[in-house]
């Protein structure tokens, strides 16, 4: 059995070696020249200043534009560290609500939240994922009826006309792949980026 | 439920049991030493690691030999680990600034790495630096895998093999499974979630200024290299915090439909080599059979039940389901099909918060861990997990019709059977054990995130996913703890190592058995009354251990869920 320890240091740090740097790094490299867009974590910048990923959802608080679903994220609280503040869309903190389907605190968010966009939008039914949290907290989609519901609102506070601001969720809805897997959906940003483009022209 | 929703779940079942031939039929030509179509690019290296080494690669080992070097192997891999993450603050590759991390917390996540679990009491982005997720995870993501695979290639030969002492190299073993087998394929889709938009980068996190002025640190990191090991090595540990519903960690719905293809293909493709190593690939198909029919029942209960979604959704108005939780590209179908296979294997990645799955839709991952993680189960794991569940029930079998029951030529006597019931209880001794103590403990009941029933669940949820390594967790339960780290990297040592250890005596024991020759009175384990009979006893023995621990968590809760009980 001794004769084992050898390899069994050996042959770790080799194999180690392999797949711990080797590997990681070279992959590094190579997705660097083929992929530089993707492997940067597809960035977009506007004006020479980087305003976000395309993957990864922002914060949206104005009427203007199209919100984004609630994000449970966190972040440490400033002034006691071994706790944490409610942080939405914390791209260096990802996570979920956790709450289960009995959860009471679940419940008065949602019902909250159901208020409030019905307030907004008295004649549409209020689309579930619009209420409720996605599992990162960074989710860059909302469901192409989550914009349609939000249409009135951007329209008015941009003075657009909706059905031109239905126009462009149409164009940034983005169907099944394939037509068949995955679900359809609207990219926040990129509609949000769309809005501000048909404005400005 | 949707017509397209079950056409997804279909193709995705399709394309797994296609790969099951093909990948069975290189694997096997792998582990009997064959020459394969990357032999002349890897067989210098290999050779030279076996120099290295001081391996003599015709030398095979007894079934203790092969057994002690395995655990040799793994104090390395604790050792390395450990350090790792005590000193990253000072290693390089490190632009976060991360400082070391506590004692605890590298303890149980070295058992958590070395044991195939991935358990996540680590935040990912906010806890590990890029030279840890490298030379700590990713290459342990390797190793434990190969190693998984390396153990069912022994149990294999066990069977295969008439009146001999060895059952292979352990480190020939390792060394092949990593070099021809998760190495090649891990290059290719490390490119694939590349171009689906997945980081590949050692820069810094990058600060954008949001449309509305705001500010938003952006992580990133070598994602990519890290999830393609993570998930063909059914190992799960996410690099950020909230696993593959990062957009980061999953960009696609291409993306997860192969991500979920991943952890399931060389799980699936072991029962072809088991198959095709006894000689008779219909045996190998007839333990597929057996996964695929706990597995499709799984898979439908879960997605009836988000689908439905929770009564208090309901009450609200909100039709669509449960997507609390989940995310919007993945939508309900695909996060109940990843949560059933990643559950199904040992894997543990999750792409939505199983925590906030509805009360039957969360409690079937539960039971496919508790069953043993053994509906495709992990690489290697899950096949060495299914024969022990085989060895079994060819021994009712045998008990019914009084003959000494046998099983692929060999005779499954007194020596086996007790084995197999020695790694089979062990399981439950860990999970129920231990979540008694959780939810008694004033301290670690303070862990639990949700209130009422699902309190519990959380905890008997993460003494299960320990005890399978698997890793998955509800994650609302705060395991960040000393309790927590210490008592779970307890039971993921237990569940690892006490299961491979009997598993390998029965190697040794059939090993030196002759092989005898089908009769007429042999029980035929290749037909449906086989798969019928194995499920049977793979629901009994669990039914019967965990189902008062399940009464007094999913079910209560769906009960109380539909009384519009909230907590």
């Amino acid at each position: 059995m001794l004769r084992e320890i050898r390899p069994a240091i050996l042959v770790l740090v080799l194999l180690t070696a392999i797949t711990g740097l080797a590997y990681p790094l070279a992959m590094t490299a190579i997705a660097g020249v083929i992929f530089p867009r993707q492997a940067q974590g597809s960035l977009i910048e506007k004006d020479g200043k980087v305003i976000g990923s395309a993957l990864i959802g922002q914060e949206f608080k104005e009427d203007k534009y199209f919100h984004g679903r609630p994000s449970a994220t966190v972040a440490p609280d400033p002034n006691d560290s071994t706790k944490t503040v409610p942080a939405p869309y914390n791209a260096a903190n990802s996570g979920g609500s956790n709450l289960g389907p009995t959860s009471k605190a679940l419940n008065d968010r949602v019902k909250e939240d159901v208020e409030k966009l019905k307030a907004e939008n008295p004649t549409a039914s209020v689309p579930v994922d619009l209420v409720t949290t996605s599992a990162s907290g960074l989710d860059p989609d909302i469901s192409p009826d989550a914009a349609l519901f939000q249409v009135p609102r951007v329209a008015k506070a941009r003075s657009m006309s909706e059905d031109a601001v239905r126009e462009l969720v149409t164009q940034n809805t983005q169907g099944r792949f394939a037509g068949v897997i995955g679900e359809p959906r609207v990219n926040v940003l990129a509609l949000n980026l769309a809005l501000d483009a048909a404005n400005a022209k | 439920m949707t017509v397209i929703g079950w056409i997804q779940i279909l193709l995705f079942c399709a394309i797994v049991i296609a790969l099951v031939k093909p990948v069975g039929w290189y694997m096997t030509r792998v582990f009997n030493g064959e020459r394969t179509f990357l032999s002349p690019v890897l067989r210098p290296v290999e050779r030279g690691i076996y120099w290295v080494g001081g391996v003599d690669e015709g030398r095979e080992q007894h079934w203790l030999t092969y057994t002690v070097a395995m655990l040799l192997f793994h104090v390395g891999g604790f050792a390395l680990i450990y350090g790792l993450m005590r000193l990253q603050a000072v290693l390089p590759f490190n632009p976060a600034g991360q400082t070391a991390v506590a004692e605890d917390l590298s303890f149980n996540t070295a058992i958590s790495f070395i044991t195939n679990t991935n358990w996540q009491n680590y935040g990912g982005e906010s806890t590990l630096s890029y030279l840890v997720q490298m030379l700590g995870l990713t290459h342990q993501n390797f190793l434990s895998a190969a190693t998984g695979i390396a153990l069912a290639m022994a149990l294999i030969r066990g069977f295969t093999r008439s009146s001999m002492r060895t059952v292979g190299n352990f480190w020939v073993d390792v060394t092949r499974c990593t070099l021809y087998v998760l190495l090649p394929i891990c290059i290719v889709y490390t490119l694939f979630l590349v171009w689906q938009g997945m980081p590949q980068t050692l820069g810094a996190y990058v600060d954008a200024t949001t449309l509305e002025g705001g500010k938003q640190t952006i992580a990133l990191g070598p994602v990519a290299s890290q999830v393609a090991i993570k998930m063909l090595g059914t190992n799960g540990g996410g690099f950020f915090n909230a696993n593959a519903a990062h957009p980061f960690e999953n960009p696609t719905a291409l993306s997860n439909l192969v991500q979920m293809i991943s952890i399931f293909a060389l799980g699936a493709a072991m029962t072809n080599v088991f198959g095709r190593m006894v000689g008779n690939e219909r045996q190998g198909w007839a333990i597929f059979a057996v996964m695929g029919i706990l597995f499709v029942a799984g898979v439908a209960v879960t997605y009836w039940a988000e689908a439905n979604g929770t009564s208090a959704l309901q009450a609200l108005g909100l039709s669509g389901g449960n997507m609390e939780g989940k995310e919007v590209r993945f939508g309900i179908v695909a996060s109940s099909l990843f949560a059933v296979v990643t559950t199904a294997a040992s894997c543990g990645a999750v792409n939505a918060m199983h925590d906030s799955f509805t009360a039957l839709g969360g409690m079937i991952p539960l039971i496919n861990m508790q069953l043993g993680e053994v509906i495709i189960g992990g690489v290697g794991a899950g096949l060495y997990g299914m024969l022990l569940f085989v060895v079994l029930a060819i021994f009712v079998a045998g008990l019914m019709v009084g003959r000494t029951p046998e099983y692929v030529g060999k005779k499954i006597e007194a020596r086996e059977v007790k084995m197999a019931m020695l790694a089979i209880l062990v399981l439950p001794l860990m999970y129920l054990g231990w979540t008694a103590v959780g939810v008694v403990l004033p301290s670690a009941v303070a862990s639990m995130a949700n209130a009422g029933p699902h309190g519990f669940t959380e905890v008997l949820y993460a003494y299960t996913s320990g005890t399978g390594n698997n890793g998955s967790a509800f994650a609302g339960l705060t395991g960040n703890t000393l309790f927590y780290n210490l008592t779970l990297a307890m039971a993921m040592f237990v569940g690892r190592f006490f299961m491979i250890v009997p598993a390998m005596a029965i190697a040794g024991s059939l090993v030196e058995k002759k092989s005898i020759p089908a009769s007429a009175g042999t029980f035929p384990t290749t037909g449906g009354l086989f798969v019928g009979l194995v499920i049977g006893v793979i629901l009994i023995i669990g039914g019967l251990t965990f189902f008062p621990a399940l009464a007094l968590g999913p079910i209560v809760e769906h009960l109380a869920m539909n009384a519009n009980t909230l907590f």
